[in-house]
């Protein structure tokens, strides 16, 4: 089974996101479980939204509390809530941020990371781009799917697809895309780097 | 067909397969997303030949629930928590009345303090209503309980009600196989009212019954629930035969057949219990699970037979009858009187506490090796409640219990994770 938490703030789309990652799974054949968190939501207040995706039932209904990725589509969350916590060892971790995760104050935590599993997208300026406003999660998704590969790009279109229609769903595709496209070239540059330094 | 839905929506198509003809509701958390989902469909025109009626409350919800299955729609409601104590002296008057209302509580912990989480204290707080209870495990057992719900309210001429986990369930996506009309139709006849408001053959429904009869209409109402007991099986065969699944039924058992030690429970925790069941299995730990689909009426021979072979028993609930423990374990421990079992009452997920695979291991091997309590509160903080006791004790006007105990922690709000 693998377990994916998502840290966002009310109005950020942190529930869709986990829901369409559920879908997106679903459309490969396998099994998903997406939940919020069960707080009152209110814009702009902490909120994390699960998903868990296996390939037989998913009976479990505890929260997700030692996550085998993150997705954090705000950074300022950083410092205001444990958003590591539980994370396993070479989890993927996945920052909405135009910054690095050594600018981001991350460098001493992730020092034995395997450098793939760590990537950033700014991924609220792509939704600015293609859907005119800054709804960072669908991208985020494109970039999960590049970092992770635990579903594919072509799954988060069709989720997107069942979700949105027209121009919204066209936007959000194109976010997603390009985000998915960002995140695997950096994880090219990455691995070119570790060779060469090895 | 098979979907990825959320339980709200799920159940909010599930109802709308079952052609209501009446809705009425009154949004309240976490049952909202249920009527609007239906309320979508009605709108729409995907859900023909029925009326969904915005009315001022619960009470308002039930009483008009109450007058068009009289006058013999098919009508369904839903509400949760403090919805559901709002329309209570109504809800009493439906089953009173024996009329086959189909409800679904949204399982959500009821105030002071107000806390919008799951648990079963709304449900339970009706358990002497009169309605049969049904309680769903996963989204899937949720709507087909919902289809099982109005058969079997109407063959009895009894109202349902479907509880499922607020927000475990309402609100989390997962995996469905939705029913075709043609498979709820063939399961599911048209509406035939035992009784009905017609003014081409006048009755009154609702007499006054005094000491002479009442004693009588009250045991005919226990009488019901017994016919359920046999009726309830029967229905979840005929289910399987249609649908290709199994249903709750009354009672489900997992793992039991050699188990020394039985873990009792009601709708959604059953999954993570059985997965640490898996796991202590591995582990050689004898263990079952007993899972109780039907709390009213309440399977006393089925939960004794579930349980006579094994040496223990513990009942995790998520409800307190405060000043004796537990609901659910009170009514199992009448199940098994005389059997010599002994019986662990686990009071946990109050107002949403989490309730995690790692607290059970430790609770259920604790209960193996006879250290647990007889009455145990799972993952409750002690400082906290021992401070605020000491506060009391040393002082006349210590203040607001809530408050004081959220300052201890350290918080202005519920938590947010």
């Amino acid at each position: 089974m693998f377990q994916v938490r998502i840290h966002g703030r009310g109005g950020q789309g942190v529930v869709t996101a986990a829901e369409m990652l559920s879908i997106a799974a679903f459309d490969e054949g396998r099994y998903a479980q997406a939940f919020p968190s069960f707080g009152s939501e209110r814009t702009g207040a902490p909120v994390v939204a699960f998903c868990r995706i296996a390939g037989k039932e998913i009976r479990l209904r505890e929260p997700i509390m030692e996550p085998d990725a993150l997705i954090i589509q705000d950074p300022t969350l950083l410092h205001q809530v444990d958003v590591f916590s539980g994370l396993k060892k070479d989890g993927f971790i996945l920052i909405n941020t135009n910054k690095s995760f050594e600018e981001l104050g991350l460098g001493d935590f992730v020092r034995d990371w395997q450098h793939e599993r760590l990537r950033t997208v700014a991924a609220t300026e792509l939704s600015r781009k293609h859907v005119g406003r800054p709804m960072p999660n669908v991208p985020l998704l494109g970039g999960f799917a590049a970092v992770s590969g635990i579903i594919r790009l072509e799954s988060v279109i069709m989720a997107i697809n069942e979700r949105f229609s027209g121009k919204v769903a066209a936007g959000n595709i194109a976010g997603a895309t390009e985000a998915y496209d960002i995140v695997r070239a950096e994880m090219e540059a990455a691995r070119h780097e570790e060779s060469t330094h090895a | 067909m098979l979907k990825q839905i959320e339980g709200s929506h799920a159940v909010a198509e599930a109802v709308a397969l079952c052609r209501p003809e009446v809705i009425c509701a009154y949004p309240i958390s976490p049952q909202t997303h249920i009527v609007e989902g239906i309320g979508e469909m009605v709108k729409d025109g995907q859900l023909k030949n029925c009326e969904f009626i915005n009315v001022e409350s619960e009470f308002a919800a039930m009483s008009v629930a109450i007058g068009s299955s009289a006058a013999g729609a098919r009508t369904y409601t839903a509400t949760a928590s403090q919805g559901l104590l709002y329309m209570v002296e109504a809800v009493y008057n439906a089953s009173g009345l024996g009329l086959p209302i189909v409800m679904t509580v949204a399982n959500r912990a009821i105030g002071a303090p107000i806390n919008i989480w799951n648990d079963h204290s709304d449900a339970l707080s009706q358990r002497d209503c009169g309605w049969i209870q049904l309680f769903a495990e996963t989204n899937q057992e949720a709507l087909d309980l919902h289809i099982e719900a109005f058969k079997l309210a109407e063959e009895l001429s009894l109202p349902v009600m479907v509880c499922m986990d607020g927000f475990i369930l309402t609100h989390a996506y997962e995996r469905v196989d939705m029913p075709t009309q043609e498979q709820v139709d063939a399961f599911l006849p048209p509406y035939e009212p035992r009784q009905v408001l017609d003014p081409a053959e006048p009755v009154s429904i609702g007499a006054m019954v005094g000491p002479e009869a009442f004693m009588e209409v009250r045991y005919l109402a226990h009488a019901k629930q017994m016919q359920a007991l046999e009726l309830i099986p029967r229905m979840a065969k005929e289910f399987e035969t249609v649908f290709g699944r199994v249903i709750g039924g009354l009672t489900r058992t997992y793992m039991a057949d050699d188990a020394e030690t039985m873990a009792i429970a009601m709708g959604s925790v059953l999954g993570t219990i059985k997965d640490v069941v898996d796991e202590m299995r591995e582990q050689g730990h004898k263990i079952g699970v007993l899972g109780i689909t039907s709390f009213r009426p309440f399977p006393l021979a089925d939960v004794a037979a579930a349980l006579r072979n094994c040496k223990r028993f513990v009942v995790l609930e998520k409800s307190l009858a405060v000043g004796i423990g537990g609901i659910v374990a009170t009514n199992v421990r009448m199940a098994v009187t005389g059997m010599g079992l002994k019986g662990y009452t686990v009071i946990a997920g109050l107002g949403g506490r989490a309730i995690t695979k790692k607290s059970l291991h430790a609770l259920f091997a604790k209960a193996e090796r006879s250290e647990l309590e007889p009455l145990t509160f799972l993952d409750v903080d002690w400082r906290v409640i021992n401070r605020q006791l000491d506060r009391e004790r040393q002082k006349r006007r210590s203040g607001p219990a809530a408050e004081a105990m959220l300052r201890d922690l350290g918080m202005v709000a519920a938590k947010i994770s």
